[in-house]
């Protein structure tokens, strides 16, 4: 059975979703989910361990059907280490959906809910684990689906999440359309599918107009979904009207499945030596995010809307990755990958302690959450420490990524670079103590209402923030597990 | 006592009494009690460390892996060890006088507040230890953030405008200045561990020195060098304890010994004179020191005069860093532990005037010496010493960089320094001058002194800065920088 490890990962939140709105029950969905992403987690859990203690990468064959033939899931090194991120921030979110779905969403719906959740984490699984370039297609329209409906159910708590969801859709749309659409001209170019085959055959088409459009589209495509600066428009309602949950699964994982899968396809399938790669794609990443860093940043700080306004940290953060990714090195892939990581703690973190606010304070505002420190210490606390790790505040996990990211810059020479990284790194103090001042700089004005905490509210976000910490100190496992993973793209291409 | 043990304590101490404060909450006299006590044996743990590395021990303890290449490590050596003991003596006495000030001042939240003083210390400790400019750079984070809490502690709108001012000015500087000289370093040498002489010079083309040297020198903000000394005295904001342990003493002094310790440890005395590199700093801290003089004449609110000298003061390290000469090295180090048993004196004074009087501009502040004679005599004790007068600890220190400054051939330095101590007579010799002799607009006489436990810690450290005087020999760092021909006292 445990041979089966590549495929039951993603096999059983595909198969726990039917199970979920059969159920009819929302305390059993829920524990079917929970089950399933559980599962999920040790299998990749598993897999990480082999891949990482033996240096070995496998391949399993989906119906036994052997490449280029059949459709084959590799676990190399580089998504034996995006996995198990993806799918224990499931957990963790599966667990603190409960609480807030019971909350923020219609009882009626709410089987649907956790269907339509275990299709979008499956989904984000699958384009981990496939080594099939068309199936990440596949599973990238069955996440992207689920997703849109998951923010629309927004629409009890906040209409603005239809026309969110809508416009998510249509961007969404276009980013796959655009992939598959590169994806024809590969096809068209080297007649296969497969990613190892695809970088086998085509440092032998050489320097083509078709292969540099195909390059081109998939790029772009895949900037649409991962909200690269200035395609980043529709992450913002999205994620500040979807439900917490939604909110808080997207924002710690979409954007950076994304982000794997781009980096799949550049360096391990394209490769660095491909035309047009360093001059042109890795340099429109390079300027795209450094300026998606200033711009997200200068917008988080002008947000008083706090789920806003670290949504649009994120499109900073993602210009982070994206310069990583655009100085086309091995340091700057492993800063990106570190940063993909610890990324994924501290935003979960922060959105979670937002919803634990959302159902007592209705919009979380700067205004709303003022002087709540001493009502809900807890929860305040969280935002601290996500926000302090956002700073990238030494012991904190942001610093690692921070540390990875200038070392990689500076040992690309890009010094300018690097002092511009830390410009806009600094400014994120603004937007992170405008909230520290509003949560415990003020008394709670006398007519607000009064907050209150459980555990069961606070205890996704903390560890969260427990992991952020503890990877804050402890970095060793990841930083060479992000090394070994970047390693195996960047000589993928051979 | 082991070495290692030593490091352990001194780093976990604090942290047991800020865990202490917060456990022993609701039972005050328990509470500040506990924190004293803590102190005291910090103290002496600081003690024992400073004796034994000054006989030559070291040790080395790494307390986490951060990644493969970064290690959270300590290591002492007489310089760190020196400012552990500045920060680690000065702490028990000035928790036992905030006990008094935080009553008599009837301010709120003591628990948040000494917990935060606790946390403020142990970074502090681990500046004092770091191994290395990482492990450093990370405690003095830690330090700036730990204060913010204190700065803002009277959550009115001044002190969140002077929160955002302080914090907005040393972590900006801190991240874009000394986050990247630290990198550069990194990348260039491929080391950052503390290397006695210094580990730049055969990687360093030495035209590039003074730009590295200028991110250190600016990125590290608590020195306040002008122009980015502005967060100083906004955080005077805070209570008068915070002004007096964490900005005349931890904080500015992490700042000042940072750069000392750069300029010993990182690039070497001997590569900065070959090369020159910094020479433009011993300008810019001459500009501070004249500068903030004359800013401290112009101000009446007391506290804001000394925050002015503490700034004028703190650039004497920064130069004596600057001229790199082993004399002039070896008086900035020393003036970290001169200027700190001064000035927490002269802010325990300013203090204990609020708190027993309710007073902090000096207009008002004629014939005050004849009712608080004690407070008044060792403001007195303390101005000396920071003038340089004998027979006190700060007039060593002066000489010192004034025989460095001869050693290097710079003259003006010593005019500068001259011009100072002028300067500092008149804006330290006027609070006593009419304290003692003007005459009281209400014509009171009465004695008025503030609480005891205010009281005994000023006493004890303007007594500490006569002791001083005499027993300079023993806290002179003994780092073997060649060329020290027996000039010393």
């Amino acid at each position: 059975m445990i041979e089966h490890a590549p495929i039951l990962q993603i096999i059983i939140p595909l198969l726990a979703a039917p199970l979920a709105v059969l159920s009819g029950r929302r305390d059993i969905a829920w524990l079917i989910a929970m089950l399933a992403t559980t599962a999920s987690f040790l299998l990749s859990v598993h897999l990480f361990s082999i891949v990482h203690m033996l240096g070995v990468s496998i391949t399993y064959e989906l119906g036994n059907w052997p490449a280029p033939i059949g459709i084959v899931y590799v676990i190399d090194a580089a998504n034996a280490y995006v996995m198990p991120v993806i799918s224990g921030i499931a957990v963790v979110m599966t667990y603190a959906a409960r609480t807030l779905v019971e909350q923020e969403i219609d009882p009626r719906d709410q089987t649907l809910f956790y269907t339509a959740w275990l299709l979008t984490i499956a989904g984000m699984m699958g384009q981990v684990a496939t080594g099939d370039a068309f199936n990440i297609f596949v599973f990238l329209e069955i996440s992207s689906l689920s997703a849109y409906a998951l923010v629309a159910m927004g629409a009890g708590r906040d209409r603005r999440a239809l026309p969110a969801a809508f416009n998510y859709l249509i961007m969404g749309t276009l980013g796959a359309t655009f992939y598959v659409i590169g994806l024809g001209l590969l096809y068209m170019l080297t007649g296969t599918l497969n990613l190892a085959d695809l970088a086998a055959r085509l440092p032998m088409i050489g320097d083509t107009h078709t292969g540099f459009a195909a390059l081109c589209f998939i790029a772009l495509g895949l900037f649409l979904k991962m909200a690269l600066f200035p395609l980043h428009f529709w992450l913002v309602p999205a994620y500040s009207t979807a439900p917490s949950a939604v909110s808080a699964l997207m924002a710690a994982t979409a954007t950076k499945v994304s982000v794997y899968v781009l980096i799949r396809l550049l360096f391990g399938v394209f490769g660095v030596d491909f035309p047009g790669m360093l001059d042109v794609v890795a340099v429109v990443l390079l300027g795209l995010g450094l300026i998606g860093a200033f711009a997200g940043t200068i917008a988080a700080i002008m947000e008083t809307d706090l789920k806003r306004l670290f949504a649009q940290s994120s499109i900073a953060q993602l210009g982070y990755m994206a310069i990583g990714l655009g100085l086309g090195t091995k340091a700057g892939v492993t800063a990106a990958l570190i940063h993909l990581f610890n990324h994924a703690l501290m935003k979960g973190a922060l959105f979670l302690a937002i919803g634990a606010l959302v159902a007592q304070l209705g919009t979380v505002t700067l205004a709303s959450i003022r002087g709540i420190g001493r009502q809900a210490p807890m929860t305040s606390a969280a935002l601290l420490f996500g926000g302090l790790a956002l700073l990238g505040v030494p012991m904190t996990a942001g610093f690692i990524s921070k540390v990875y990211l200038i070392s990689a810059q500076i040992d690309g020479q890009a010094y300018i670079v690097a002092g511009l990284t830390v410009i806009s790194s600094a400014l994120a103090l603004v937007y992170v103590w405008k909230i520290v001042e509003a949560l415990y700089m003020h008394e709670r004005p006398a007519r607000a209402v009064k907050v209150t905490e459980s555990p069961a509210q606070w205890l996704g976000a903390w560890i969260l923030v427990a992991a952020t910490i503890y990877f804050g100190v402890q970095a060793e496992t990841v930083v060479a597990a992000a090394s070994q993973a970047a390693g195996a793209l960047i000589s993928g291409v051979q | 006592m082991d070495l290692d043990n030593l490091i352990i304590g001194l780093l976990t101490l604090p942290l047991v009494a800020a865990a202490g404060t917060l456990l022993l909450g609701h039972y005050e006299n328990l509470r500040d009690g506990f924190s004293v006590a803590t102190g005291l044996v910090t103290a002496w743990m600081a003690f024992q460390l400073f004796a034994a590395v000054q006989d030559g021990m070291t040790t080395s303890v790494v307390i986490a892996q951060l990644t493969p290449s970064l290690a959270l490590g300590f290591s002492p050596e007489p310089l760190g060890a020196l400012f552990a003991l500045v920060a680690g003596s000065l702490w028990p006495l000035a928790t036992l006088y905030s006990v008094g000030y935080m009553r008599g001042a009837h301010e709120k939240n003591h628990t948040r507040f000494f917990f935060f003083y606790a946390i403020a210390i142990h970074a502090a400790m681990g500046i004092a230890l770091a191994d290395g400019l990482f492990t450093l750079f990370i405690f003095y984070e830690i330090l700036t953030f730990s204060t913010y809490p204190l700065v803002t502690h009277k959550g009115n709108a001044d002190s969140l405008r002077s929160g955002r001012i302080y914090l907005g000015i040393l972590v900006s500087t801190s991240i874009a200045f000394l986050f990247l000289a630290i990198f550069a370093t990194w990348t260039l040498t491929g080391s950052q561990n503390f290397v006695l002489g210094g580990f730049l010079a055969d990687h360093l083309d030495p035209r590039y020195a003074p730009i590295l040297l200028g991110l250190f020198a600016f990125g590290i903000g608590k020195a306040a060098l002008m122009p980015i000394h502005r967060w100083l005295p906004a955080a005077m904001v805070a209570p008068t304890p915070v002004s007096a342990l964490l900005h005349a003493v931890a904080v500015v002094k992490a700042g000042v010994f940072s750069i000392v310790k750069i300029v010993i440890y990182v690039f070497g005395t001997d590569y900065l004179l070959q090369t020159g590199a910094s020479t433009w700093l011993i300008w810019i801290a001459c500009f501070t020191i004249l500068v903030g003089s004359f800013v401290a004449m112009s101000k009446s609110n007391l506290k804001a005069r000394l925050a002015y000298s503490t700034i004028s003061q703190l650039s004497y390290i920064v130069l004596g860093a600057a001229i790199a000469t082993p004399l002039a090295v070896q008086g900035a180090s020393v003036h970290i532990l001169m200027h700190a048993a001064g000035k927490i004196t002269l802010f325990f004074c300013a203090g204990a005037i609020y708190v027993a009087h309710h007073l902090s501009d000096l207009k008002d502040m004629d014939g005050l010496g004849r009712r608080m004679p004690i407070t008044f005599a060792c403001f007195a004790l303390g101005a000396l010493s920071i003038i340089g007068i004998p027979p006190l600890g700060g007039s060593w220190t002066k000489l010192m960089l004034m025989l460095g400054a001869l050693e290097a051939d710079v003259m003006a330095v010593v005019f500068v320094l001259m011009l100072s101590s002028l300067l500092s007579l008149y804006y330290l010799g006027q609070p006593v001058l009419r304290g003692f002799f003007a005459k009281a607009p209400d014509g009171d006489e009465s004695y008025a002194e503030a609480p005891l436990t205010m009281v005994i810690p000023l006493a004890v450290t303007a007594l500490a800065s006569i002791a001083l005087f005499f027993y300079v020999d023993y806290f002179i760092p003994s780092f073997d920088i060649p060329a020290l021909d027996g000039v010393l006292p």
